[in-house]
């Protein structure tokens, strides 16, 4: 099945006409994701890329259906994008945007409780790769042909290990449902226990993988989460062993500040929830094999 | 982007935050003239470097005289200072701050932070002043009073006055204090900081309350919107190659080993630094290409790593989602020219097979890896020299 996104997901571009967003919008349509349109201000009624494109998020989702979009805006545009979004009533928008101010993000966070829970908009990001269901829809800048279909979930907040982690998967014949780029930065829309919760709920998913790395609550809080509910088996690996403290290792979020904020730690605090740990990131395929071995697959 | 106290205190001042008079000085005259505007008979002559734990480290030195002013400023500038925050290496004081010293009874402790699992802004305040807060939450945490900012409407007078009373002041030092934490957490939003640091906050037997020390750091994404705080950027406290990587759109961090990394994205950077670790040997430098790796980039990025003696060999690490293996080929055969130390390239991705006959043919001894595990096990046996290419 697949979570988030799949081939009849309806997709605006927000940013639609910018170089970027242009490139990777033809590769999300060439790819087979149903592109519906875009938005950008000021452009309303051009065509590009033989869709639509419009002036707001509101007239394109009225116009269009559209249920998501990919946010393709620089950083002093993107909360005010993100709120858009969510103001017309998408379902799910992926900001790839590196560079957002953390603070943004938290008064993003705030606003989207005006709506509720059911009716709230899933943000995937910021500083994310993206979201592919493999073989269905690509909602991101991540190259499609590493992935192949299959049975197993990735959530990681690096885009690059992420791909590293697929294309081992792939050289082994292991294929994937859906990967979800939750992003580097220290207040991300959705967590790993966000998406760790879909995956226990799609039928096609029976192992899922999650690439950590050092700075913040988040592996912790999906560890326990995912001992406490989850039946399927979970592939952790944690980066940033080497990484020292109180330095930024390139994410934004990825800072030793505290307690529990190491690969360390992270990995300990892992297994002790019952996470198959990968003890390196170049054995990463070699685990989710011994994972879906352990369930008879 | 962290700033010196005595900047932090500027700042800090300008939303209504009591700080003592003070001056900063960059030479001994410098400093006997600021002590002389300042007036009285009592001056606290303080080290700024980008660090806690000065005081402790003698960075901070109490003076009666002009003469102590002049002898403690000469023998703090120029020299290095080495604190528990430090490392062994230490900071090499260029700026001195004088303030007029200001007798205190109470030490209290002032904190505010992003906080990411709660996404709020927090403020910490103890009676334990003086003390670092990893200490106090350590040895006394039934001393910590906490308060979260909820960011519809801001911090409240109330959250204030809660955290005042809760410091067992009187009503004369708790309307002091109120506008020193509602003036603290304004600083804190309308600066984009990640941390604002008061400590000690002091209460004189007159019943002022005053910071007596101010720390800030700022978010880096954020300081395209606050010139004012870039202005105060102090090269001197930044490490020159990694300030050179941000020119270049790089993201650089300098390590203690041998052998350098290039590779796009910080996660996989990480990881295949770990690798590296796992196979025996230690990473030079943490280096994010990011995405997008133009020939110029990637030269810039060898340039870079080259810069520190240390390195034995280079691993090139490149997942081209982006990047096309084929473009970056080329910038590394480019950058490759002339190399003094051995080169293994691991390219994965969008055009691979184009991007590994660029490398193969190119006629310079570039050693490739299929594998992450291959590229760094090769790269551990050319630093040690026991693989030539």
């Amino acid at each position: 099945m697949s979570i988030l996104i799949d081939e009849k997901t309806r997709v605006i571009v927000q940013g639609f006409t910018g170089d970027k967003a242009t490139f990777h919008a033809s590769e999300m349509i060439r790819y087979g994701t149903n592109v519906v349109g875009g938005v950008t201000p000021g452009k309303g009624g051009k065509i590009h890329l033989q869709r639509p494109v419009f002036n707001t998020v509101q007239e394109a989702v009225r116009a269009t259906g559209a249920q998501a979009s990919l946010a393709f805006v620089p950083p002093p545009y993107a909360a005010d994008a993100l709120m858009e979004a969510a103001d017309a009533g998408l379902d799910l928008v992926c900001i790839i945007t590196d560079g957002m101010p953390a603070q943004d993000m938290m008064r993003v966070k705030r606003y989207l409780r005006r709506y509720q829970k059911e009716k709230r908009t899933t943000i995937v990001g910021p500083n994310c790769a993206g979201i592919i269901s493999a073989g269905k829809a690509m909602l991101g800048i991540m190259p499609g042909h590493i992935y192949i279909r299959g049975n197993v979930g990735i959530v990681s907040r690096s885009g690059t290990l992420g791909y590293e982690a697929a294309a081992q998967m792939k050289a082994l014949g292991i294929g994937v449902t859906t990967s979800v780029g939750i992003g580097g930065d220290p207040i991300n829309g959705s967590s790993f226990l966000d998406h760790m919760a879909r995956f226990q709920e799609d039928p096609e998913t029976e192992v899922v993988v999650m690439i950590g790395e050092i700075g913040g609550p988040q592996e912790a809080e999906a560890s326990k989460w995912i001992k406490e509910n989850m039946t399927k088996p979970v592939v952790g690996y944690v980066a940033g062993l080497t990484a020292p403290k109180g330095r930024r290792m390139g994410h934004a979020g990825a800072i030793i500040s505290g307690e529990g904020d190491s690969a360390l730690e992270k990995s300990e605090i892992m297994a002790s929830y019952g996470l198959l740990v990968s003890p390196s990131a170049s054995e990463l395929g070699i685990t989710v094999q011994k994972a879906l071995a352990s369930i008879g697959k | 982007m962290d700033i010196h106290e005595y900047q932090a205190k500027s700042l800090l001042s300008g939303f209504g935050v009591s700080v003592p008079p003070g001056g900063v000085a960059y030479s001994p005259d410098q400093a006997v003239f600021v002590a002389t505007e300042l007036g009285g008979a009592h001056w606290a002559v303080k080290a700024q470097i980008h660090s806690g734990g000065r005081g402790k480290a003698g960075g901070v030195r109490l003076c009666r005289t002009y003469h102590d002013v002049a002898a403690a400023a000469k023998s703090m500038l120029g020299a290095t200072l080495v604190t528990n925050q430090t490392g062994p290496e230490g900071k090499v004081v260029h700026r001195i701050y004088v303030e007029k010293a200001t007798a205190f009874e109470r030490e209290l402790y002032l904190g505010f932070v992003l906080d990411r699992k709660i996404e709020r802004i927090r403020v910490i305040a103890s009676v334990e002043g003086g003390m670092e807060i990893e200490e106090i939450a350590k040895e006394r945490p039934e001393s910590i009073l906490q308060v979260e900012v909820e960011p519809a409407v801001g911090m409240q007078p109330f959250q204030a006055r809660q955290l005042a009373f809760g410091l067992g002041l009187n009503m004369k030092q708790v309307s002091q204090a109120v506008t020193i934490i509602l003036g603290c957490y304004r600083a804190f939003r309308d600066l984009d900081a990640t941390m604002v640091e008061i400590n000690p906050l002091v209460v004189t037997k007159d019943d002022q309350v005053i910071a007596l020390d101010a720390k800030m750091s700022f978010d880096d994404n954020a300081l395209f919107r606050r010139p004012q705080v870039t202005e105060m950027r102090d090269p001197a406290e930044e490490d020159p190659r990694e300030a050179r990587a941000a020119e270049f759109g790089l993201n650089y961090v300098g390590l203690a080993g041998d052998i350098g990394c290039i590779i796009n994205g910080a996660g996989l950077a990480m990881a295949t630094m770990d690798n590296i670790k796992y196979c025996g040997g230690d990473p030079a430098n943490f280096l994010d290409v990011g995405g997008g790796a133009s020939p110029e980039r990637v030269a810039a990025a060898f340039n870079l790593v080259l810069t520190d003696q240390n390195v034995k060999c280079i691993l090139v690490n490149i997942f081209a989602g982006i990047n096309r293996c084929d473009w970056v080929a080329q910038g590394v055969v480019q950058a490759a020219k002339g190399l003094r130390v051995p080169l293994v390239v691991r390219l994965a991705g969008t055009n691979v097979e184009e991007g590994q006959k660029i490398i193969r043919e190119c006629g310079l001894p570039i050693m490739t890896a299929d594998s992450l595990m291959e590229a760094c096990e090769k790269s551990v046996k050319l630093a040690r020299g026991e693989l030539v290419n």
